[in-house]
């Protein structure tokens, strides 16, 4: 009894009751999305969902094909990734490697202030700045299209890319710097030959909680993809993503009714997603580690 | 992460939603939540009315005519506002709960039609808008204007106006995949000023405030009728095709005070206000 109650048994209580909140939570997540998900996959049934049409509200007959939406979402995650991806991690290679104490001091507090700026903003932002801006470079009819919610999405994605990686190649042991440049090799080599490959785990993760945020993003996406819900794979067209779906929509329909639980079928897919992209990038950190 | 605590919170806000008991617990508040369309309208009268009842404080927010309906059935919205009439599967959801549903007529509105400024087209029929929001006329030349693609521009799917439109001009078929369904009119607006290419619709007070930044074009009922411009006159005489009754809707039969704030709005003075705010006043 004594032992029981000692201070080190109660702290390790709390902390287990605390930690397995997160893992109750989810659990609890995933069951209610299924219970309000699951009449639609009994009734209209999983073919409807595998439809190319996603015209929840039409008069004539209302389809919930989810495939353009998972496209859409698609299009708009490579894009950014693409953007956000290859500056980020540049970006953190200069701001950990190369950058001077001074520097340095500058560049951290407005990556983070770019991680505080809320999406609306940012989203405002995007309509009213990148739009224009993707319309008149490309020559488009309209500039609400995929690219310009990648670039605004990527910017959302950078701080979160450039601080984990940053903090991942600062980890890098100072020896495999030393050791490499003791062997003739110059910086840039050094650099890309040996610190970044060892903080390719951190970096790994980095990228794909960026790709997190970026395919959850909701309110940025919507107010500049124009959300046509059509199967393209230009970036010069609109696209309507799975979350920007759900935020439009869930607000006019009858609760209970079909619709809903079309909703539901798409957060159950994004749910879905999100944490098949978490469990691939707890392996790939587990593998590079174990190497 | 942000998708799971994102579901949370929308899991959460249905459940608050759900439970929510209907506002008025204190008498001198009145909520009313819905139509985007009519948000500048019924704030309007909001802010008149308070100032002269100082003992009541009327709160207005959008959402759309959807989200209204879904709040007023599930309680926690005094008044309703919409651009369009009850669902059949609305009307018997509240029929499902034993709501008594009530309507008030408490304005009119067009739905104009608009263009880019340098558009040279100054009207088309209601079949040729039809043929291009159901996506069969893709380009600007087929309705005698320049060879220049056309760009579909809609509200979402939870406006009213959206509604509207695709029941009263597109005849009720599909809007075409094309086009591009933007969360708010003012983005319509925003975009049509910008995109040399695009059409939208917007309700009229919106056109009206927009002034140069978009051109609203004549709709004509046919080929051989003339063009009608949406203004406060022909959208009274019903001479303008695409006009509509905008609603409040109250779950049951209002309680005093809030019968007192739909009276003001159907006043003389509450019907001023509608003219002022763009929109048509009712009889």
């Amino acid at each position: 009894m004594q032992r029981l109650l000692s201070t080190d048994n109660l702290v390790r209580i709390a902390l287990f009751a605390a930690s397995s909140t997160s893992v109750v939570i989810v659990a609890l997540i995933f069951a209610f999305l299924f219970r309000e998900a699951f009449p639609f996959l009994r009734d209209p049934g999983v073919g409807e969902l595998a439809g190319t049409r996603w015209m929840p509200t039409s008069m004539q007959r209302q389809s919930f094909g989810v495939l353009p939406l998972i496209t859409g979402s698609l299009l708009v995650t490579f894009l950014a990734s693409l953007l956000a991806v290859p500056f980020g991690i540049c970006g953190a290679v200069y701001i950990s490697e190369v950058a001077r104490p001074v520097e340095r001091e500058f560049l951290k507090p407005f990556v983070e202030i770019l991680a505080g700026i809320p999406s609306v903003v940012l989203g405002f932002f995007g309509l009213v700045a990148v739009v224009p801006l993707v319309k008149s470079v490309f020559h488009l009819g309209s500039g609400l299209s995929a690219l310009s919610a990648a670039v605004v999405l990527g910017l959302m994605a950078l701080p979160t890319i450039i601080s984990i990686s940053e903090d991942a190649i600062r980890g890098v042991p100072d020896a495999y710097r030393e050791a490499s440049l003791a062997l003739g090799a110059n910086r840039i080599t050094t650099i890309w030959r040996v610190v970044v490959p060892a903080a390719l785990p951190g970096i790994t993760a980095a990228v794909m909680l960026g790709f997190g945020r970026v395919i959850g993003e909701t309110m940025g996406v919507m107010m500049v993809s124009g959300n046509a819900a059509q199967i393209a794979f230009s970036p010069f067209e609109s696209v309507r993503t799975m979350t920007a779906t759900i935020a439009a929509e869930m607000g006019e329909v009858v609760f209970g009714g079909v619709h809903y639980r079309a909703l539901f079928c798409v957060g159950l897919l994004l749910l879905a997603a999100t944490f098949a992209l978490n469990m691939i990038a707890q392996r790939v950190m587990k593998r590079y580690q174990n190497r | 992460m942000r998708t799971s605590l994102s579901l949370l919170a929308l899991g959460l806000t249905i459940a608050v939603a759900g439970c929510g008991s209907p506002a008025g617990s204190r008498a001198a508040m009145i909520q009313i939540k819905g139509s985007d369309t009519m948000i500048h309208l019924t704030s309007a009268w909001a802010q008149e009315y308070s100032a002269a009842h100082a003992d009541v404080e009327v709160a207005v927010t959008g959402g759309g005519s959807g989200t209204g309906v879904s709040a007023m059935l599930n309680g926690s919205t005094d008044i309703c506002m919409s651009s369009r009439d009850l669902s059949e599967s609305e009307r018997s959801a509240a029929e499902g709960l034993g709501l008594d549903v009530q309507q008030f007529d408490v304005a009119l509105d067009g739905i104009a039609v608009v263009v880019h400024p340098s558009n040279p087209i100054n009207a088309l029929t209601i079949d040729q808008i039809a043929d291009i929001y159901t996506g069969r006329i893709t380009n600007w030349s087929v309705v005698g204007g320049p060879d220049r693609p056309i760009v579909l521009l809609s509200r979402e799917s939870n406006s009213g106006t959206y509604a509207f439109f695709q029941e009263h001009v597109l005849d009720k078929e599909d809007y075409a995949t094309s086009a591009r369904l933007l969360p708010a009119t003012s983005a319509i607006i925003q975009s049509v000023g910008e995109d040399a290419g695009a059409i939208g619709y917007v309700g009229l007070g919106y056109a009206e405030e927009a002034g140069d930044r978009v051109k609203v074009i004549g709709v004509k009922a046919d080929e051989t009728a003339q063009p009608v411009v949406p203004t406060l006159d022909t959208v009274r005489s019903g001479a303008y095709p695409i006009a509509r009754a905008l609603h409040f809707y109250t779950a049951r039969v209002p309680e005093a005070h809030v019968q007192a704030f739909i009276d003001y709005c159907l006043s003389p003075e509450g019907q001023e206000t509608v003219k002022r705010e763009g929109y048509v006043p009712i009889g």
